[in-house]
């Protein structure tokens, strides 16, 4: 299997703190990793890291053999990277089918087609309602996104970052703030999304254990900012001593 | 459907205005006009984008001066050619200042945009030979679409030939806006106002689209100067002064920065108060004042906020989907 993402020694100062050390691993085609990790792990700053935005203090960051430290979002976006938010990020005026055309058009290249019209423009419309079905909001198309519920929300978030035809997808605690019952529910759709949009890799950041166990192929812990371990589920959940230092530290939110 | 009945309902009641309204009202249309198209523009950057500039009677301020070049010093008189060198020199000074500005947003473009108008206001007086300095420089007589008019008085031109001509160039400004809000390019400029962040990772490259938002509004406001230019014979340099830019902002919310036609009721509800407060009293900038004050607290979404509010009532009473009239009015929300 192909390696998607390389990470090489990775460090991350915010000024005197260090927020990631040395940390290195792979992500390969197939794959499901979940990050773990207690609150101030560094979590989101390694998704922070490995989407571009935030530049590594030093070490290596790449992408399908390219060099991706620090080139941004945008960049990563058309590369075939995606991502959904820890906190909701969604755009409150626009409608749910609004906020999915943004993904498509831009990932079909229609951005610049300044005199179109976006309603009238078929191969878009039809993509942002496949798109919708997918995450059970084809009824909310024209629903604006603000009145949402906030179950509602995080799905849009994440399925605006699926509309993108990304080849891995980084999901920054997907669930949090949702009920335990719909958290199922809300994976379940997910993995169901990833494998009908072709996504190759997943990244999970999640504080579930029960979430962690059921879908992870690898699960990358981190403690203060370093890589405490890297192992399959069954390896993992069988090291007392790591359970114990992630899952013993952790406050839920 | 209903609201573009509306529109070529308001089109045609202006294209028939001529025949029954009077002179004096009739000359007041031209600077709606010229409003109606700058403001559309920069309506494009402030409700559309997010970003507010105190600066765009810079660019106003370009089309009059082309105006004046060209007739004045280049002894040219086709309009469609002052158009054109408006929007192109708008464009080019735009580039500059866009690329500078648009690396900041709210308050800091703000400002920078404002940095930069009082900078041009200065150089017009700076280079006083050729600008003529606080005298300004005078803007003769253009042809329009060839046909020379210059025998015509001025009233005669204004309110005849000049009305009809600005009242198409205003129809086709505000035709390319329609479809440019409603396309995907207009859709990712209002991603980007709501949410930055999230549009960068959807693929948008938001610091170029803003610039776009900022190169299309200067042309619409270097033409909207144009016009004003011609209809005085002037080019003042009051018009890029920073004031004015103020005033730019001041019709927008007066009409409603939210709404697509907003810009344009707000140019005209300007227009027309302030030519009713000035021969009522010599204290009109204080009541022109008071009025807005009045507007931004009461009704914060200006009058096409209003209309809608009494729209919805209105068709609340006898239809029970009072959440689909923003779309029956055909006027779309930009704005939360
Ligand atoms: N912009 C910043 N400036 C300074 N320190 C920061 C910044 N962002 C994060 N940190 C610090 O870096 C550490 C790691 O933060 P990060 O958000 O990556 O943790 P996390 O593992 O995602 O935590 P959580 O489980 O709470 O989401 C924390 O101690 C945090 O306070
Ligand atoms: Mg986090």
């Amino acid at each position: 299997m192909s390696t998607l993402i390389q990470t090489l020694n990775v460090t991350k100062a915010y000024e005197k703190f260090v927020a990631l050390r040395d940390v290195s691993f792979e992500v390969r085609e197939g794959e499901f990793i979940s990050i773990v990790g207690p609150n101030g792990a560094g979590k989101t700053t390694l998704v922070n890291v490995l989407t571009g935005l935030l530049k590594p203090t030093s070490g290596q960051v790449r992408f399908k053999d390219q060099d991706a430290a620090g080139i941004g979002p945008v960049r990563l976006a058309q590369l075939g990277m995606a991502r959904a938010f820890q906190l909701v990020h969604i755009f409150p005026a626009l409608t749910v089918g609004e906020t999915i055309a943004v993904a498509v058009a831009s990932q079909l290249g229609r951005s610049r087609r300044l005199f179109a019209s976006l309603a009238g423009d078929a191969g878009i419309q039809k993509r942002v309602r496949t798109v919708a079905e997918i995450f059970g909001l084809e009824r909310k198309l024209d629903a604006e996104s603000r009145l949402l519920s906030q179950g509602e929300k995080k799905l849009l978030d994440i399925a605006s970052a699926f509309a993108l035809r990304p080849e891995v997808i980084l999901l920054d605690e997907p669930t949090s703030g949702v009920s335990t019952g719909d958290k199922h529910s809300i994976m379940q759709v997910l993995v169901a999304a990833a494998r009908q949009a072709g996504v190759k890799a997943i990244i999970l950041v999640e504080h579930d254990m029960d979430l962690v166990a059921e879908y992870s192929s690898r699960i990358v812990a981190l403690q203060e900012g370093r890589v405490l371990a890297d192992l399959p589920p069954a390896a993992f959940f069988n090291d007392p001593a790591i359970v114990a230092a992630i899952v013993g530290k952790r406050t839920t939110h | 459907m209903r609201s573009h009945l509306l529109v070529l309902l308001l089109l045609a009641v202006l294209a028939l205005l001529p025949q029954v309204a009077g002179q004096y009202h009739l000359t007041l249309m031209i600077p709606f006009f010229a409003y109606g198209i700058a403001l559309l523009g920069f309506n494009l950057l402030f409700g559309y984008t997010g970003l507010l500039s105190f600066g765009h009677a810079l660019f106003v301020g370009i089309g009059a001066y082309a105006a004046a070049a060209i007739t004045s010093k280049l002894g040219l008189r086709s309009f469609e050619l002052i158009l054109v060198a408006s929007a192109v020199g708008a464009f080019l000074v735009a580039i500059p200042v866009g690329l500078l500005s648009v690396r900041y947003t709210k308050i800091f473009f703000g400002m920078l945009t404002l940095a930069f108008g009082m900078l041009f206001h200065s150089f017009l007086f700076k280079f006083y030979d050729i600008t003529g300095g606080d005298g300004g420089m005078r803007v003769l007589r253009p042809s329009l679409l060839g046909m020379d008019l210059s025998t015509l008085d001025k009233t005669a031109f204004l309110t005849g030939p000049f009305y009809y001509y600005c009242l198409v160039l205003l129809g086709f400004a505000g035709l390319a806006m329609w479809r440019m809000v409603n396309s995907p390019f207009g859709l990712h400029l209002k991603a980007i106002r709501e949410n930055p962040r999230k549009a960068e990772y959807l693929g948008v490259r938001v610091r170029l689209y803003r610039l776009f938002a900022f190169l299309i509004s200067a042309m619409y406001c270097a033409m909207g100067g144009a016009i004003l230019a011609v209809s005085t014979g002037l080019a003042d340099p009051e018009l890029a002064y920073w004031t004015h830019s103020g005033n730019l902002v001041f019709m927008v919310v007066l009409g409603g920065f939210a709404n697509f036609l907003g810009p344009i009721v707000g140019a005209f509800s300007f227009i027309f108060l302030q030519d009713q407060l000035m021969s009522l009293t010599q204290y009109w900038r204080f009541f022109l004042g008071a009025t807005l004050a009045l507007i931004v607290i009461l009704f914060p979404r200006g009058l096409m906020g209003l209309l809608q509010d009494l729209g919805g009532r209105f068709r609340a009473a006898e239809a029970p989907a009072p959440q689909r009239i923003s779309h029956e009015l055909g006027t779309e929300r930009v704005n939360p």
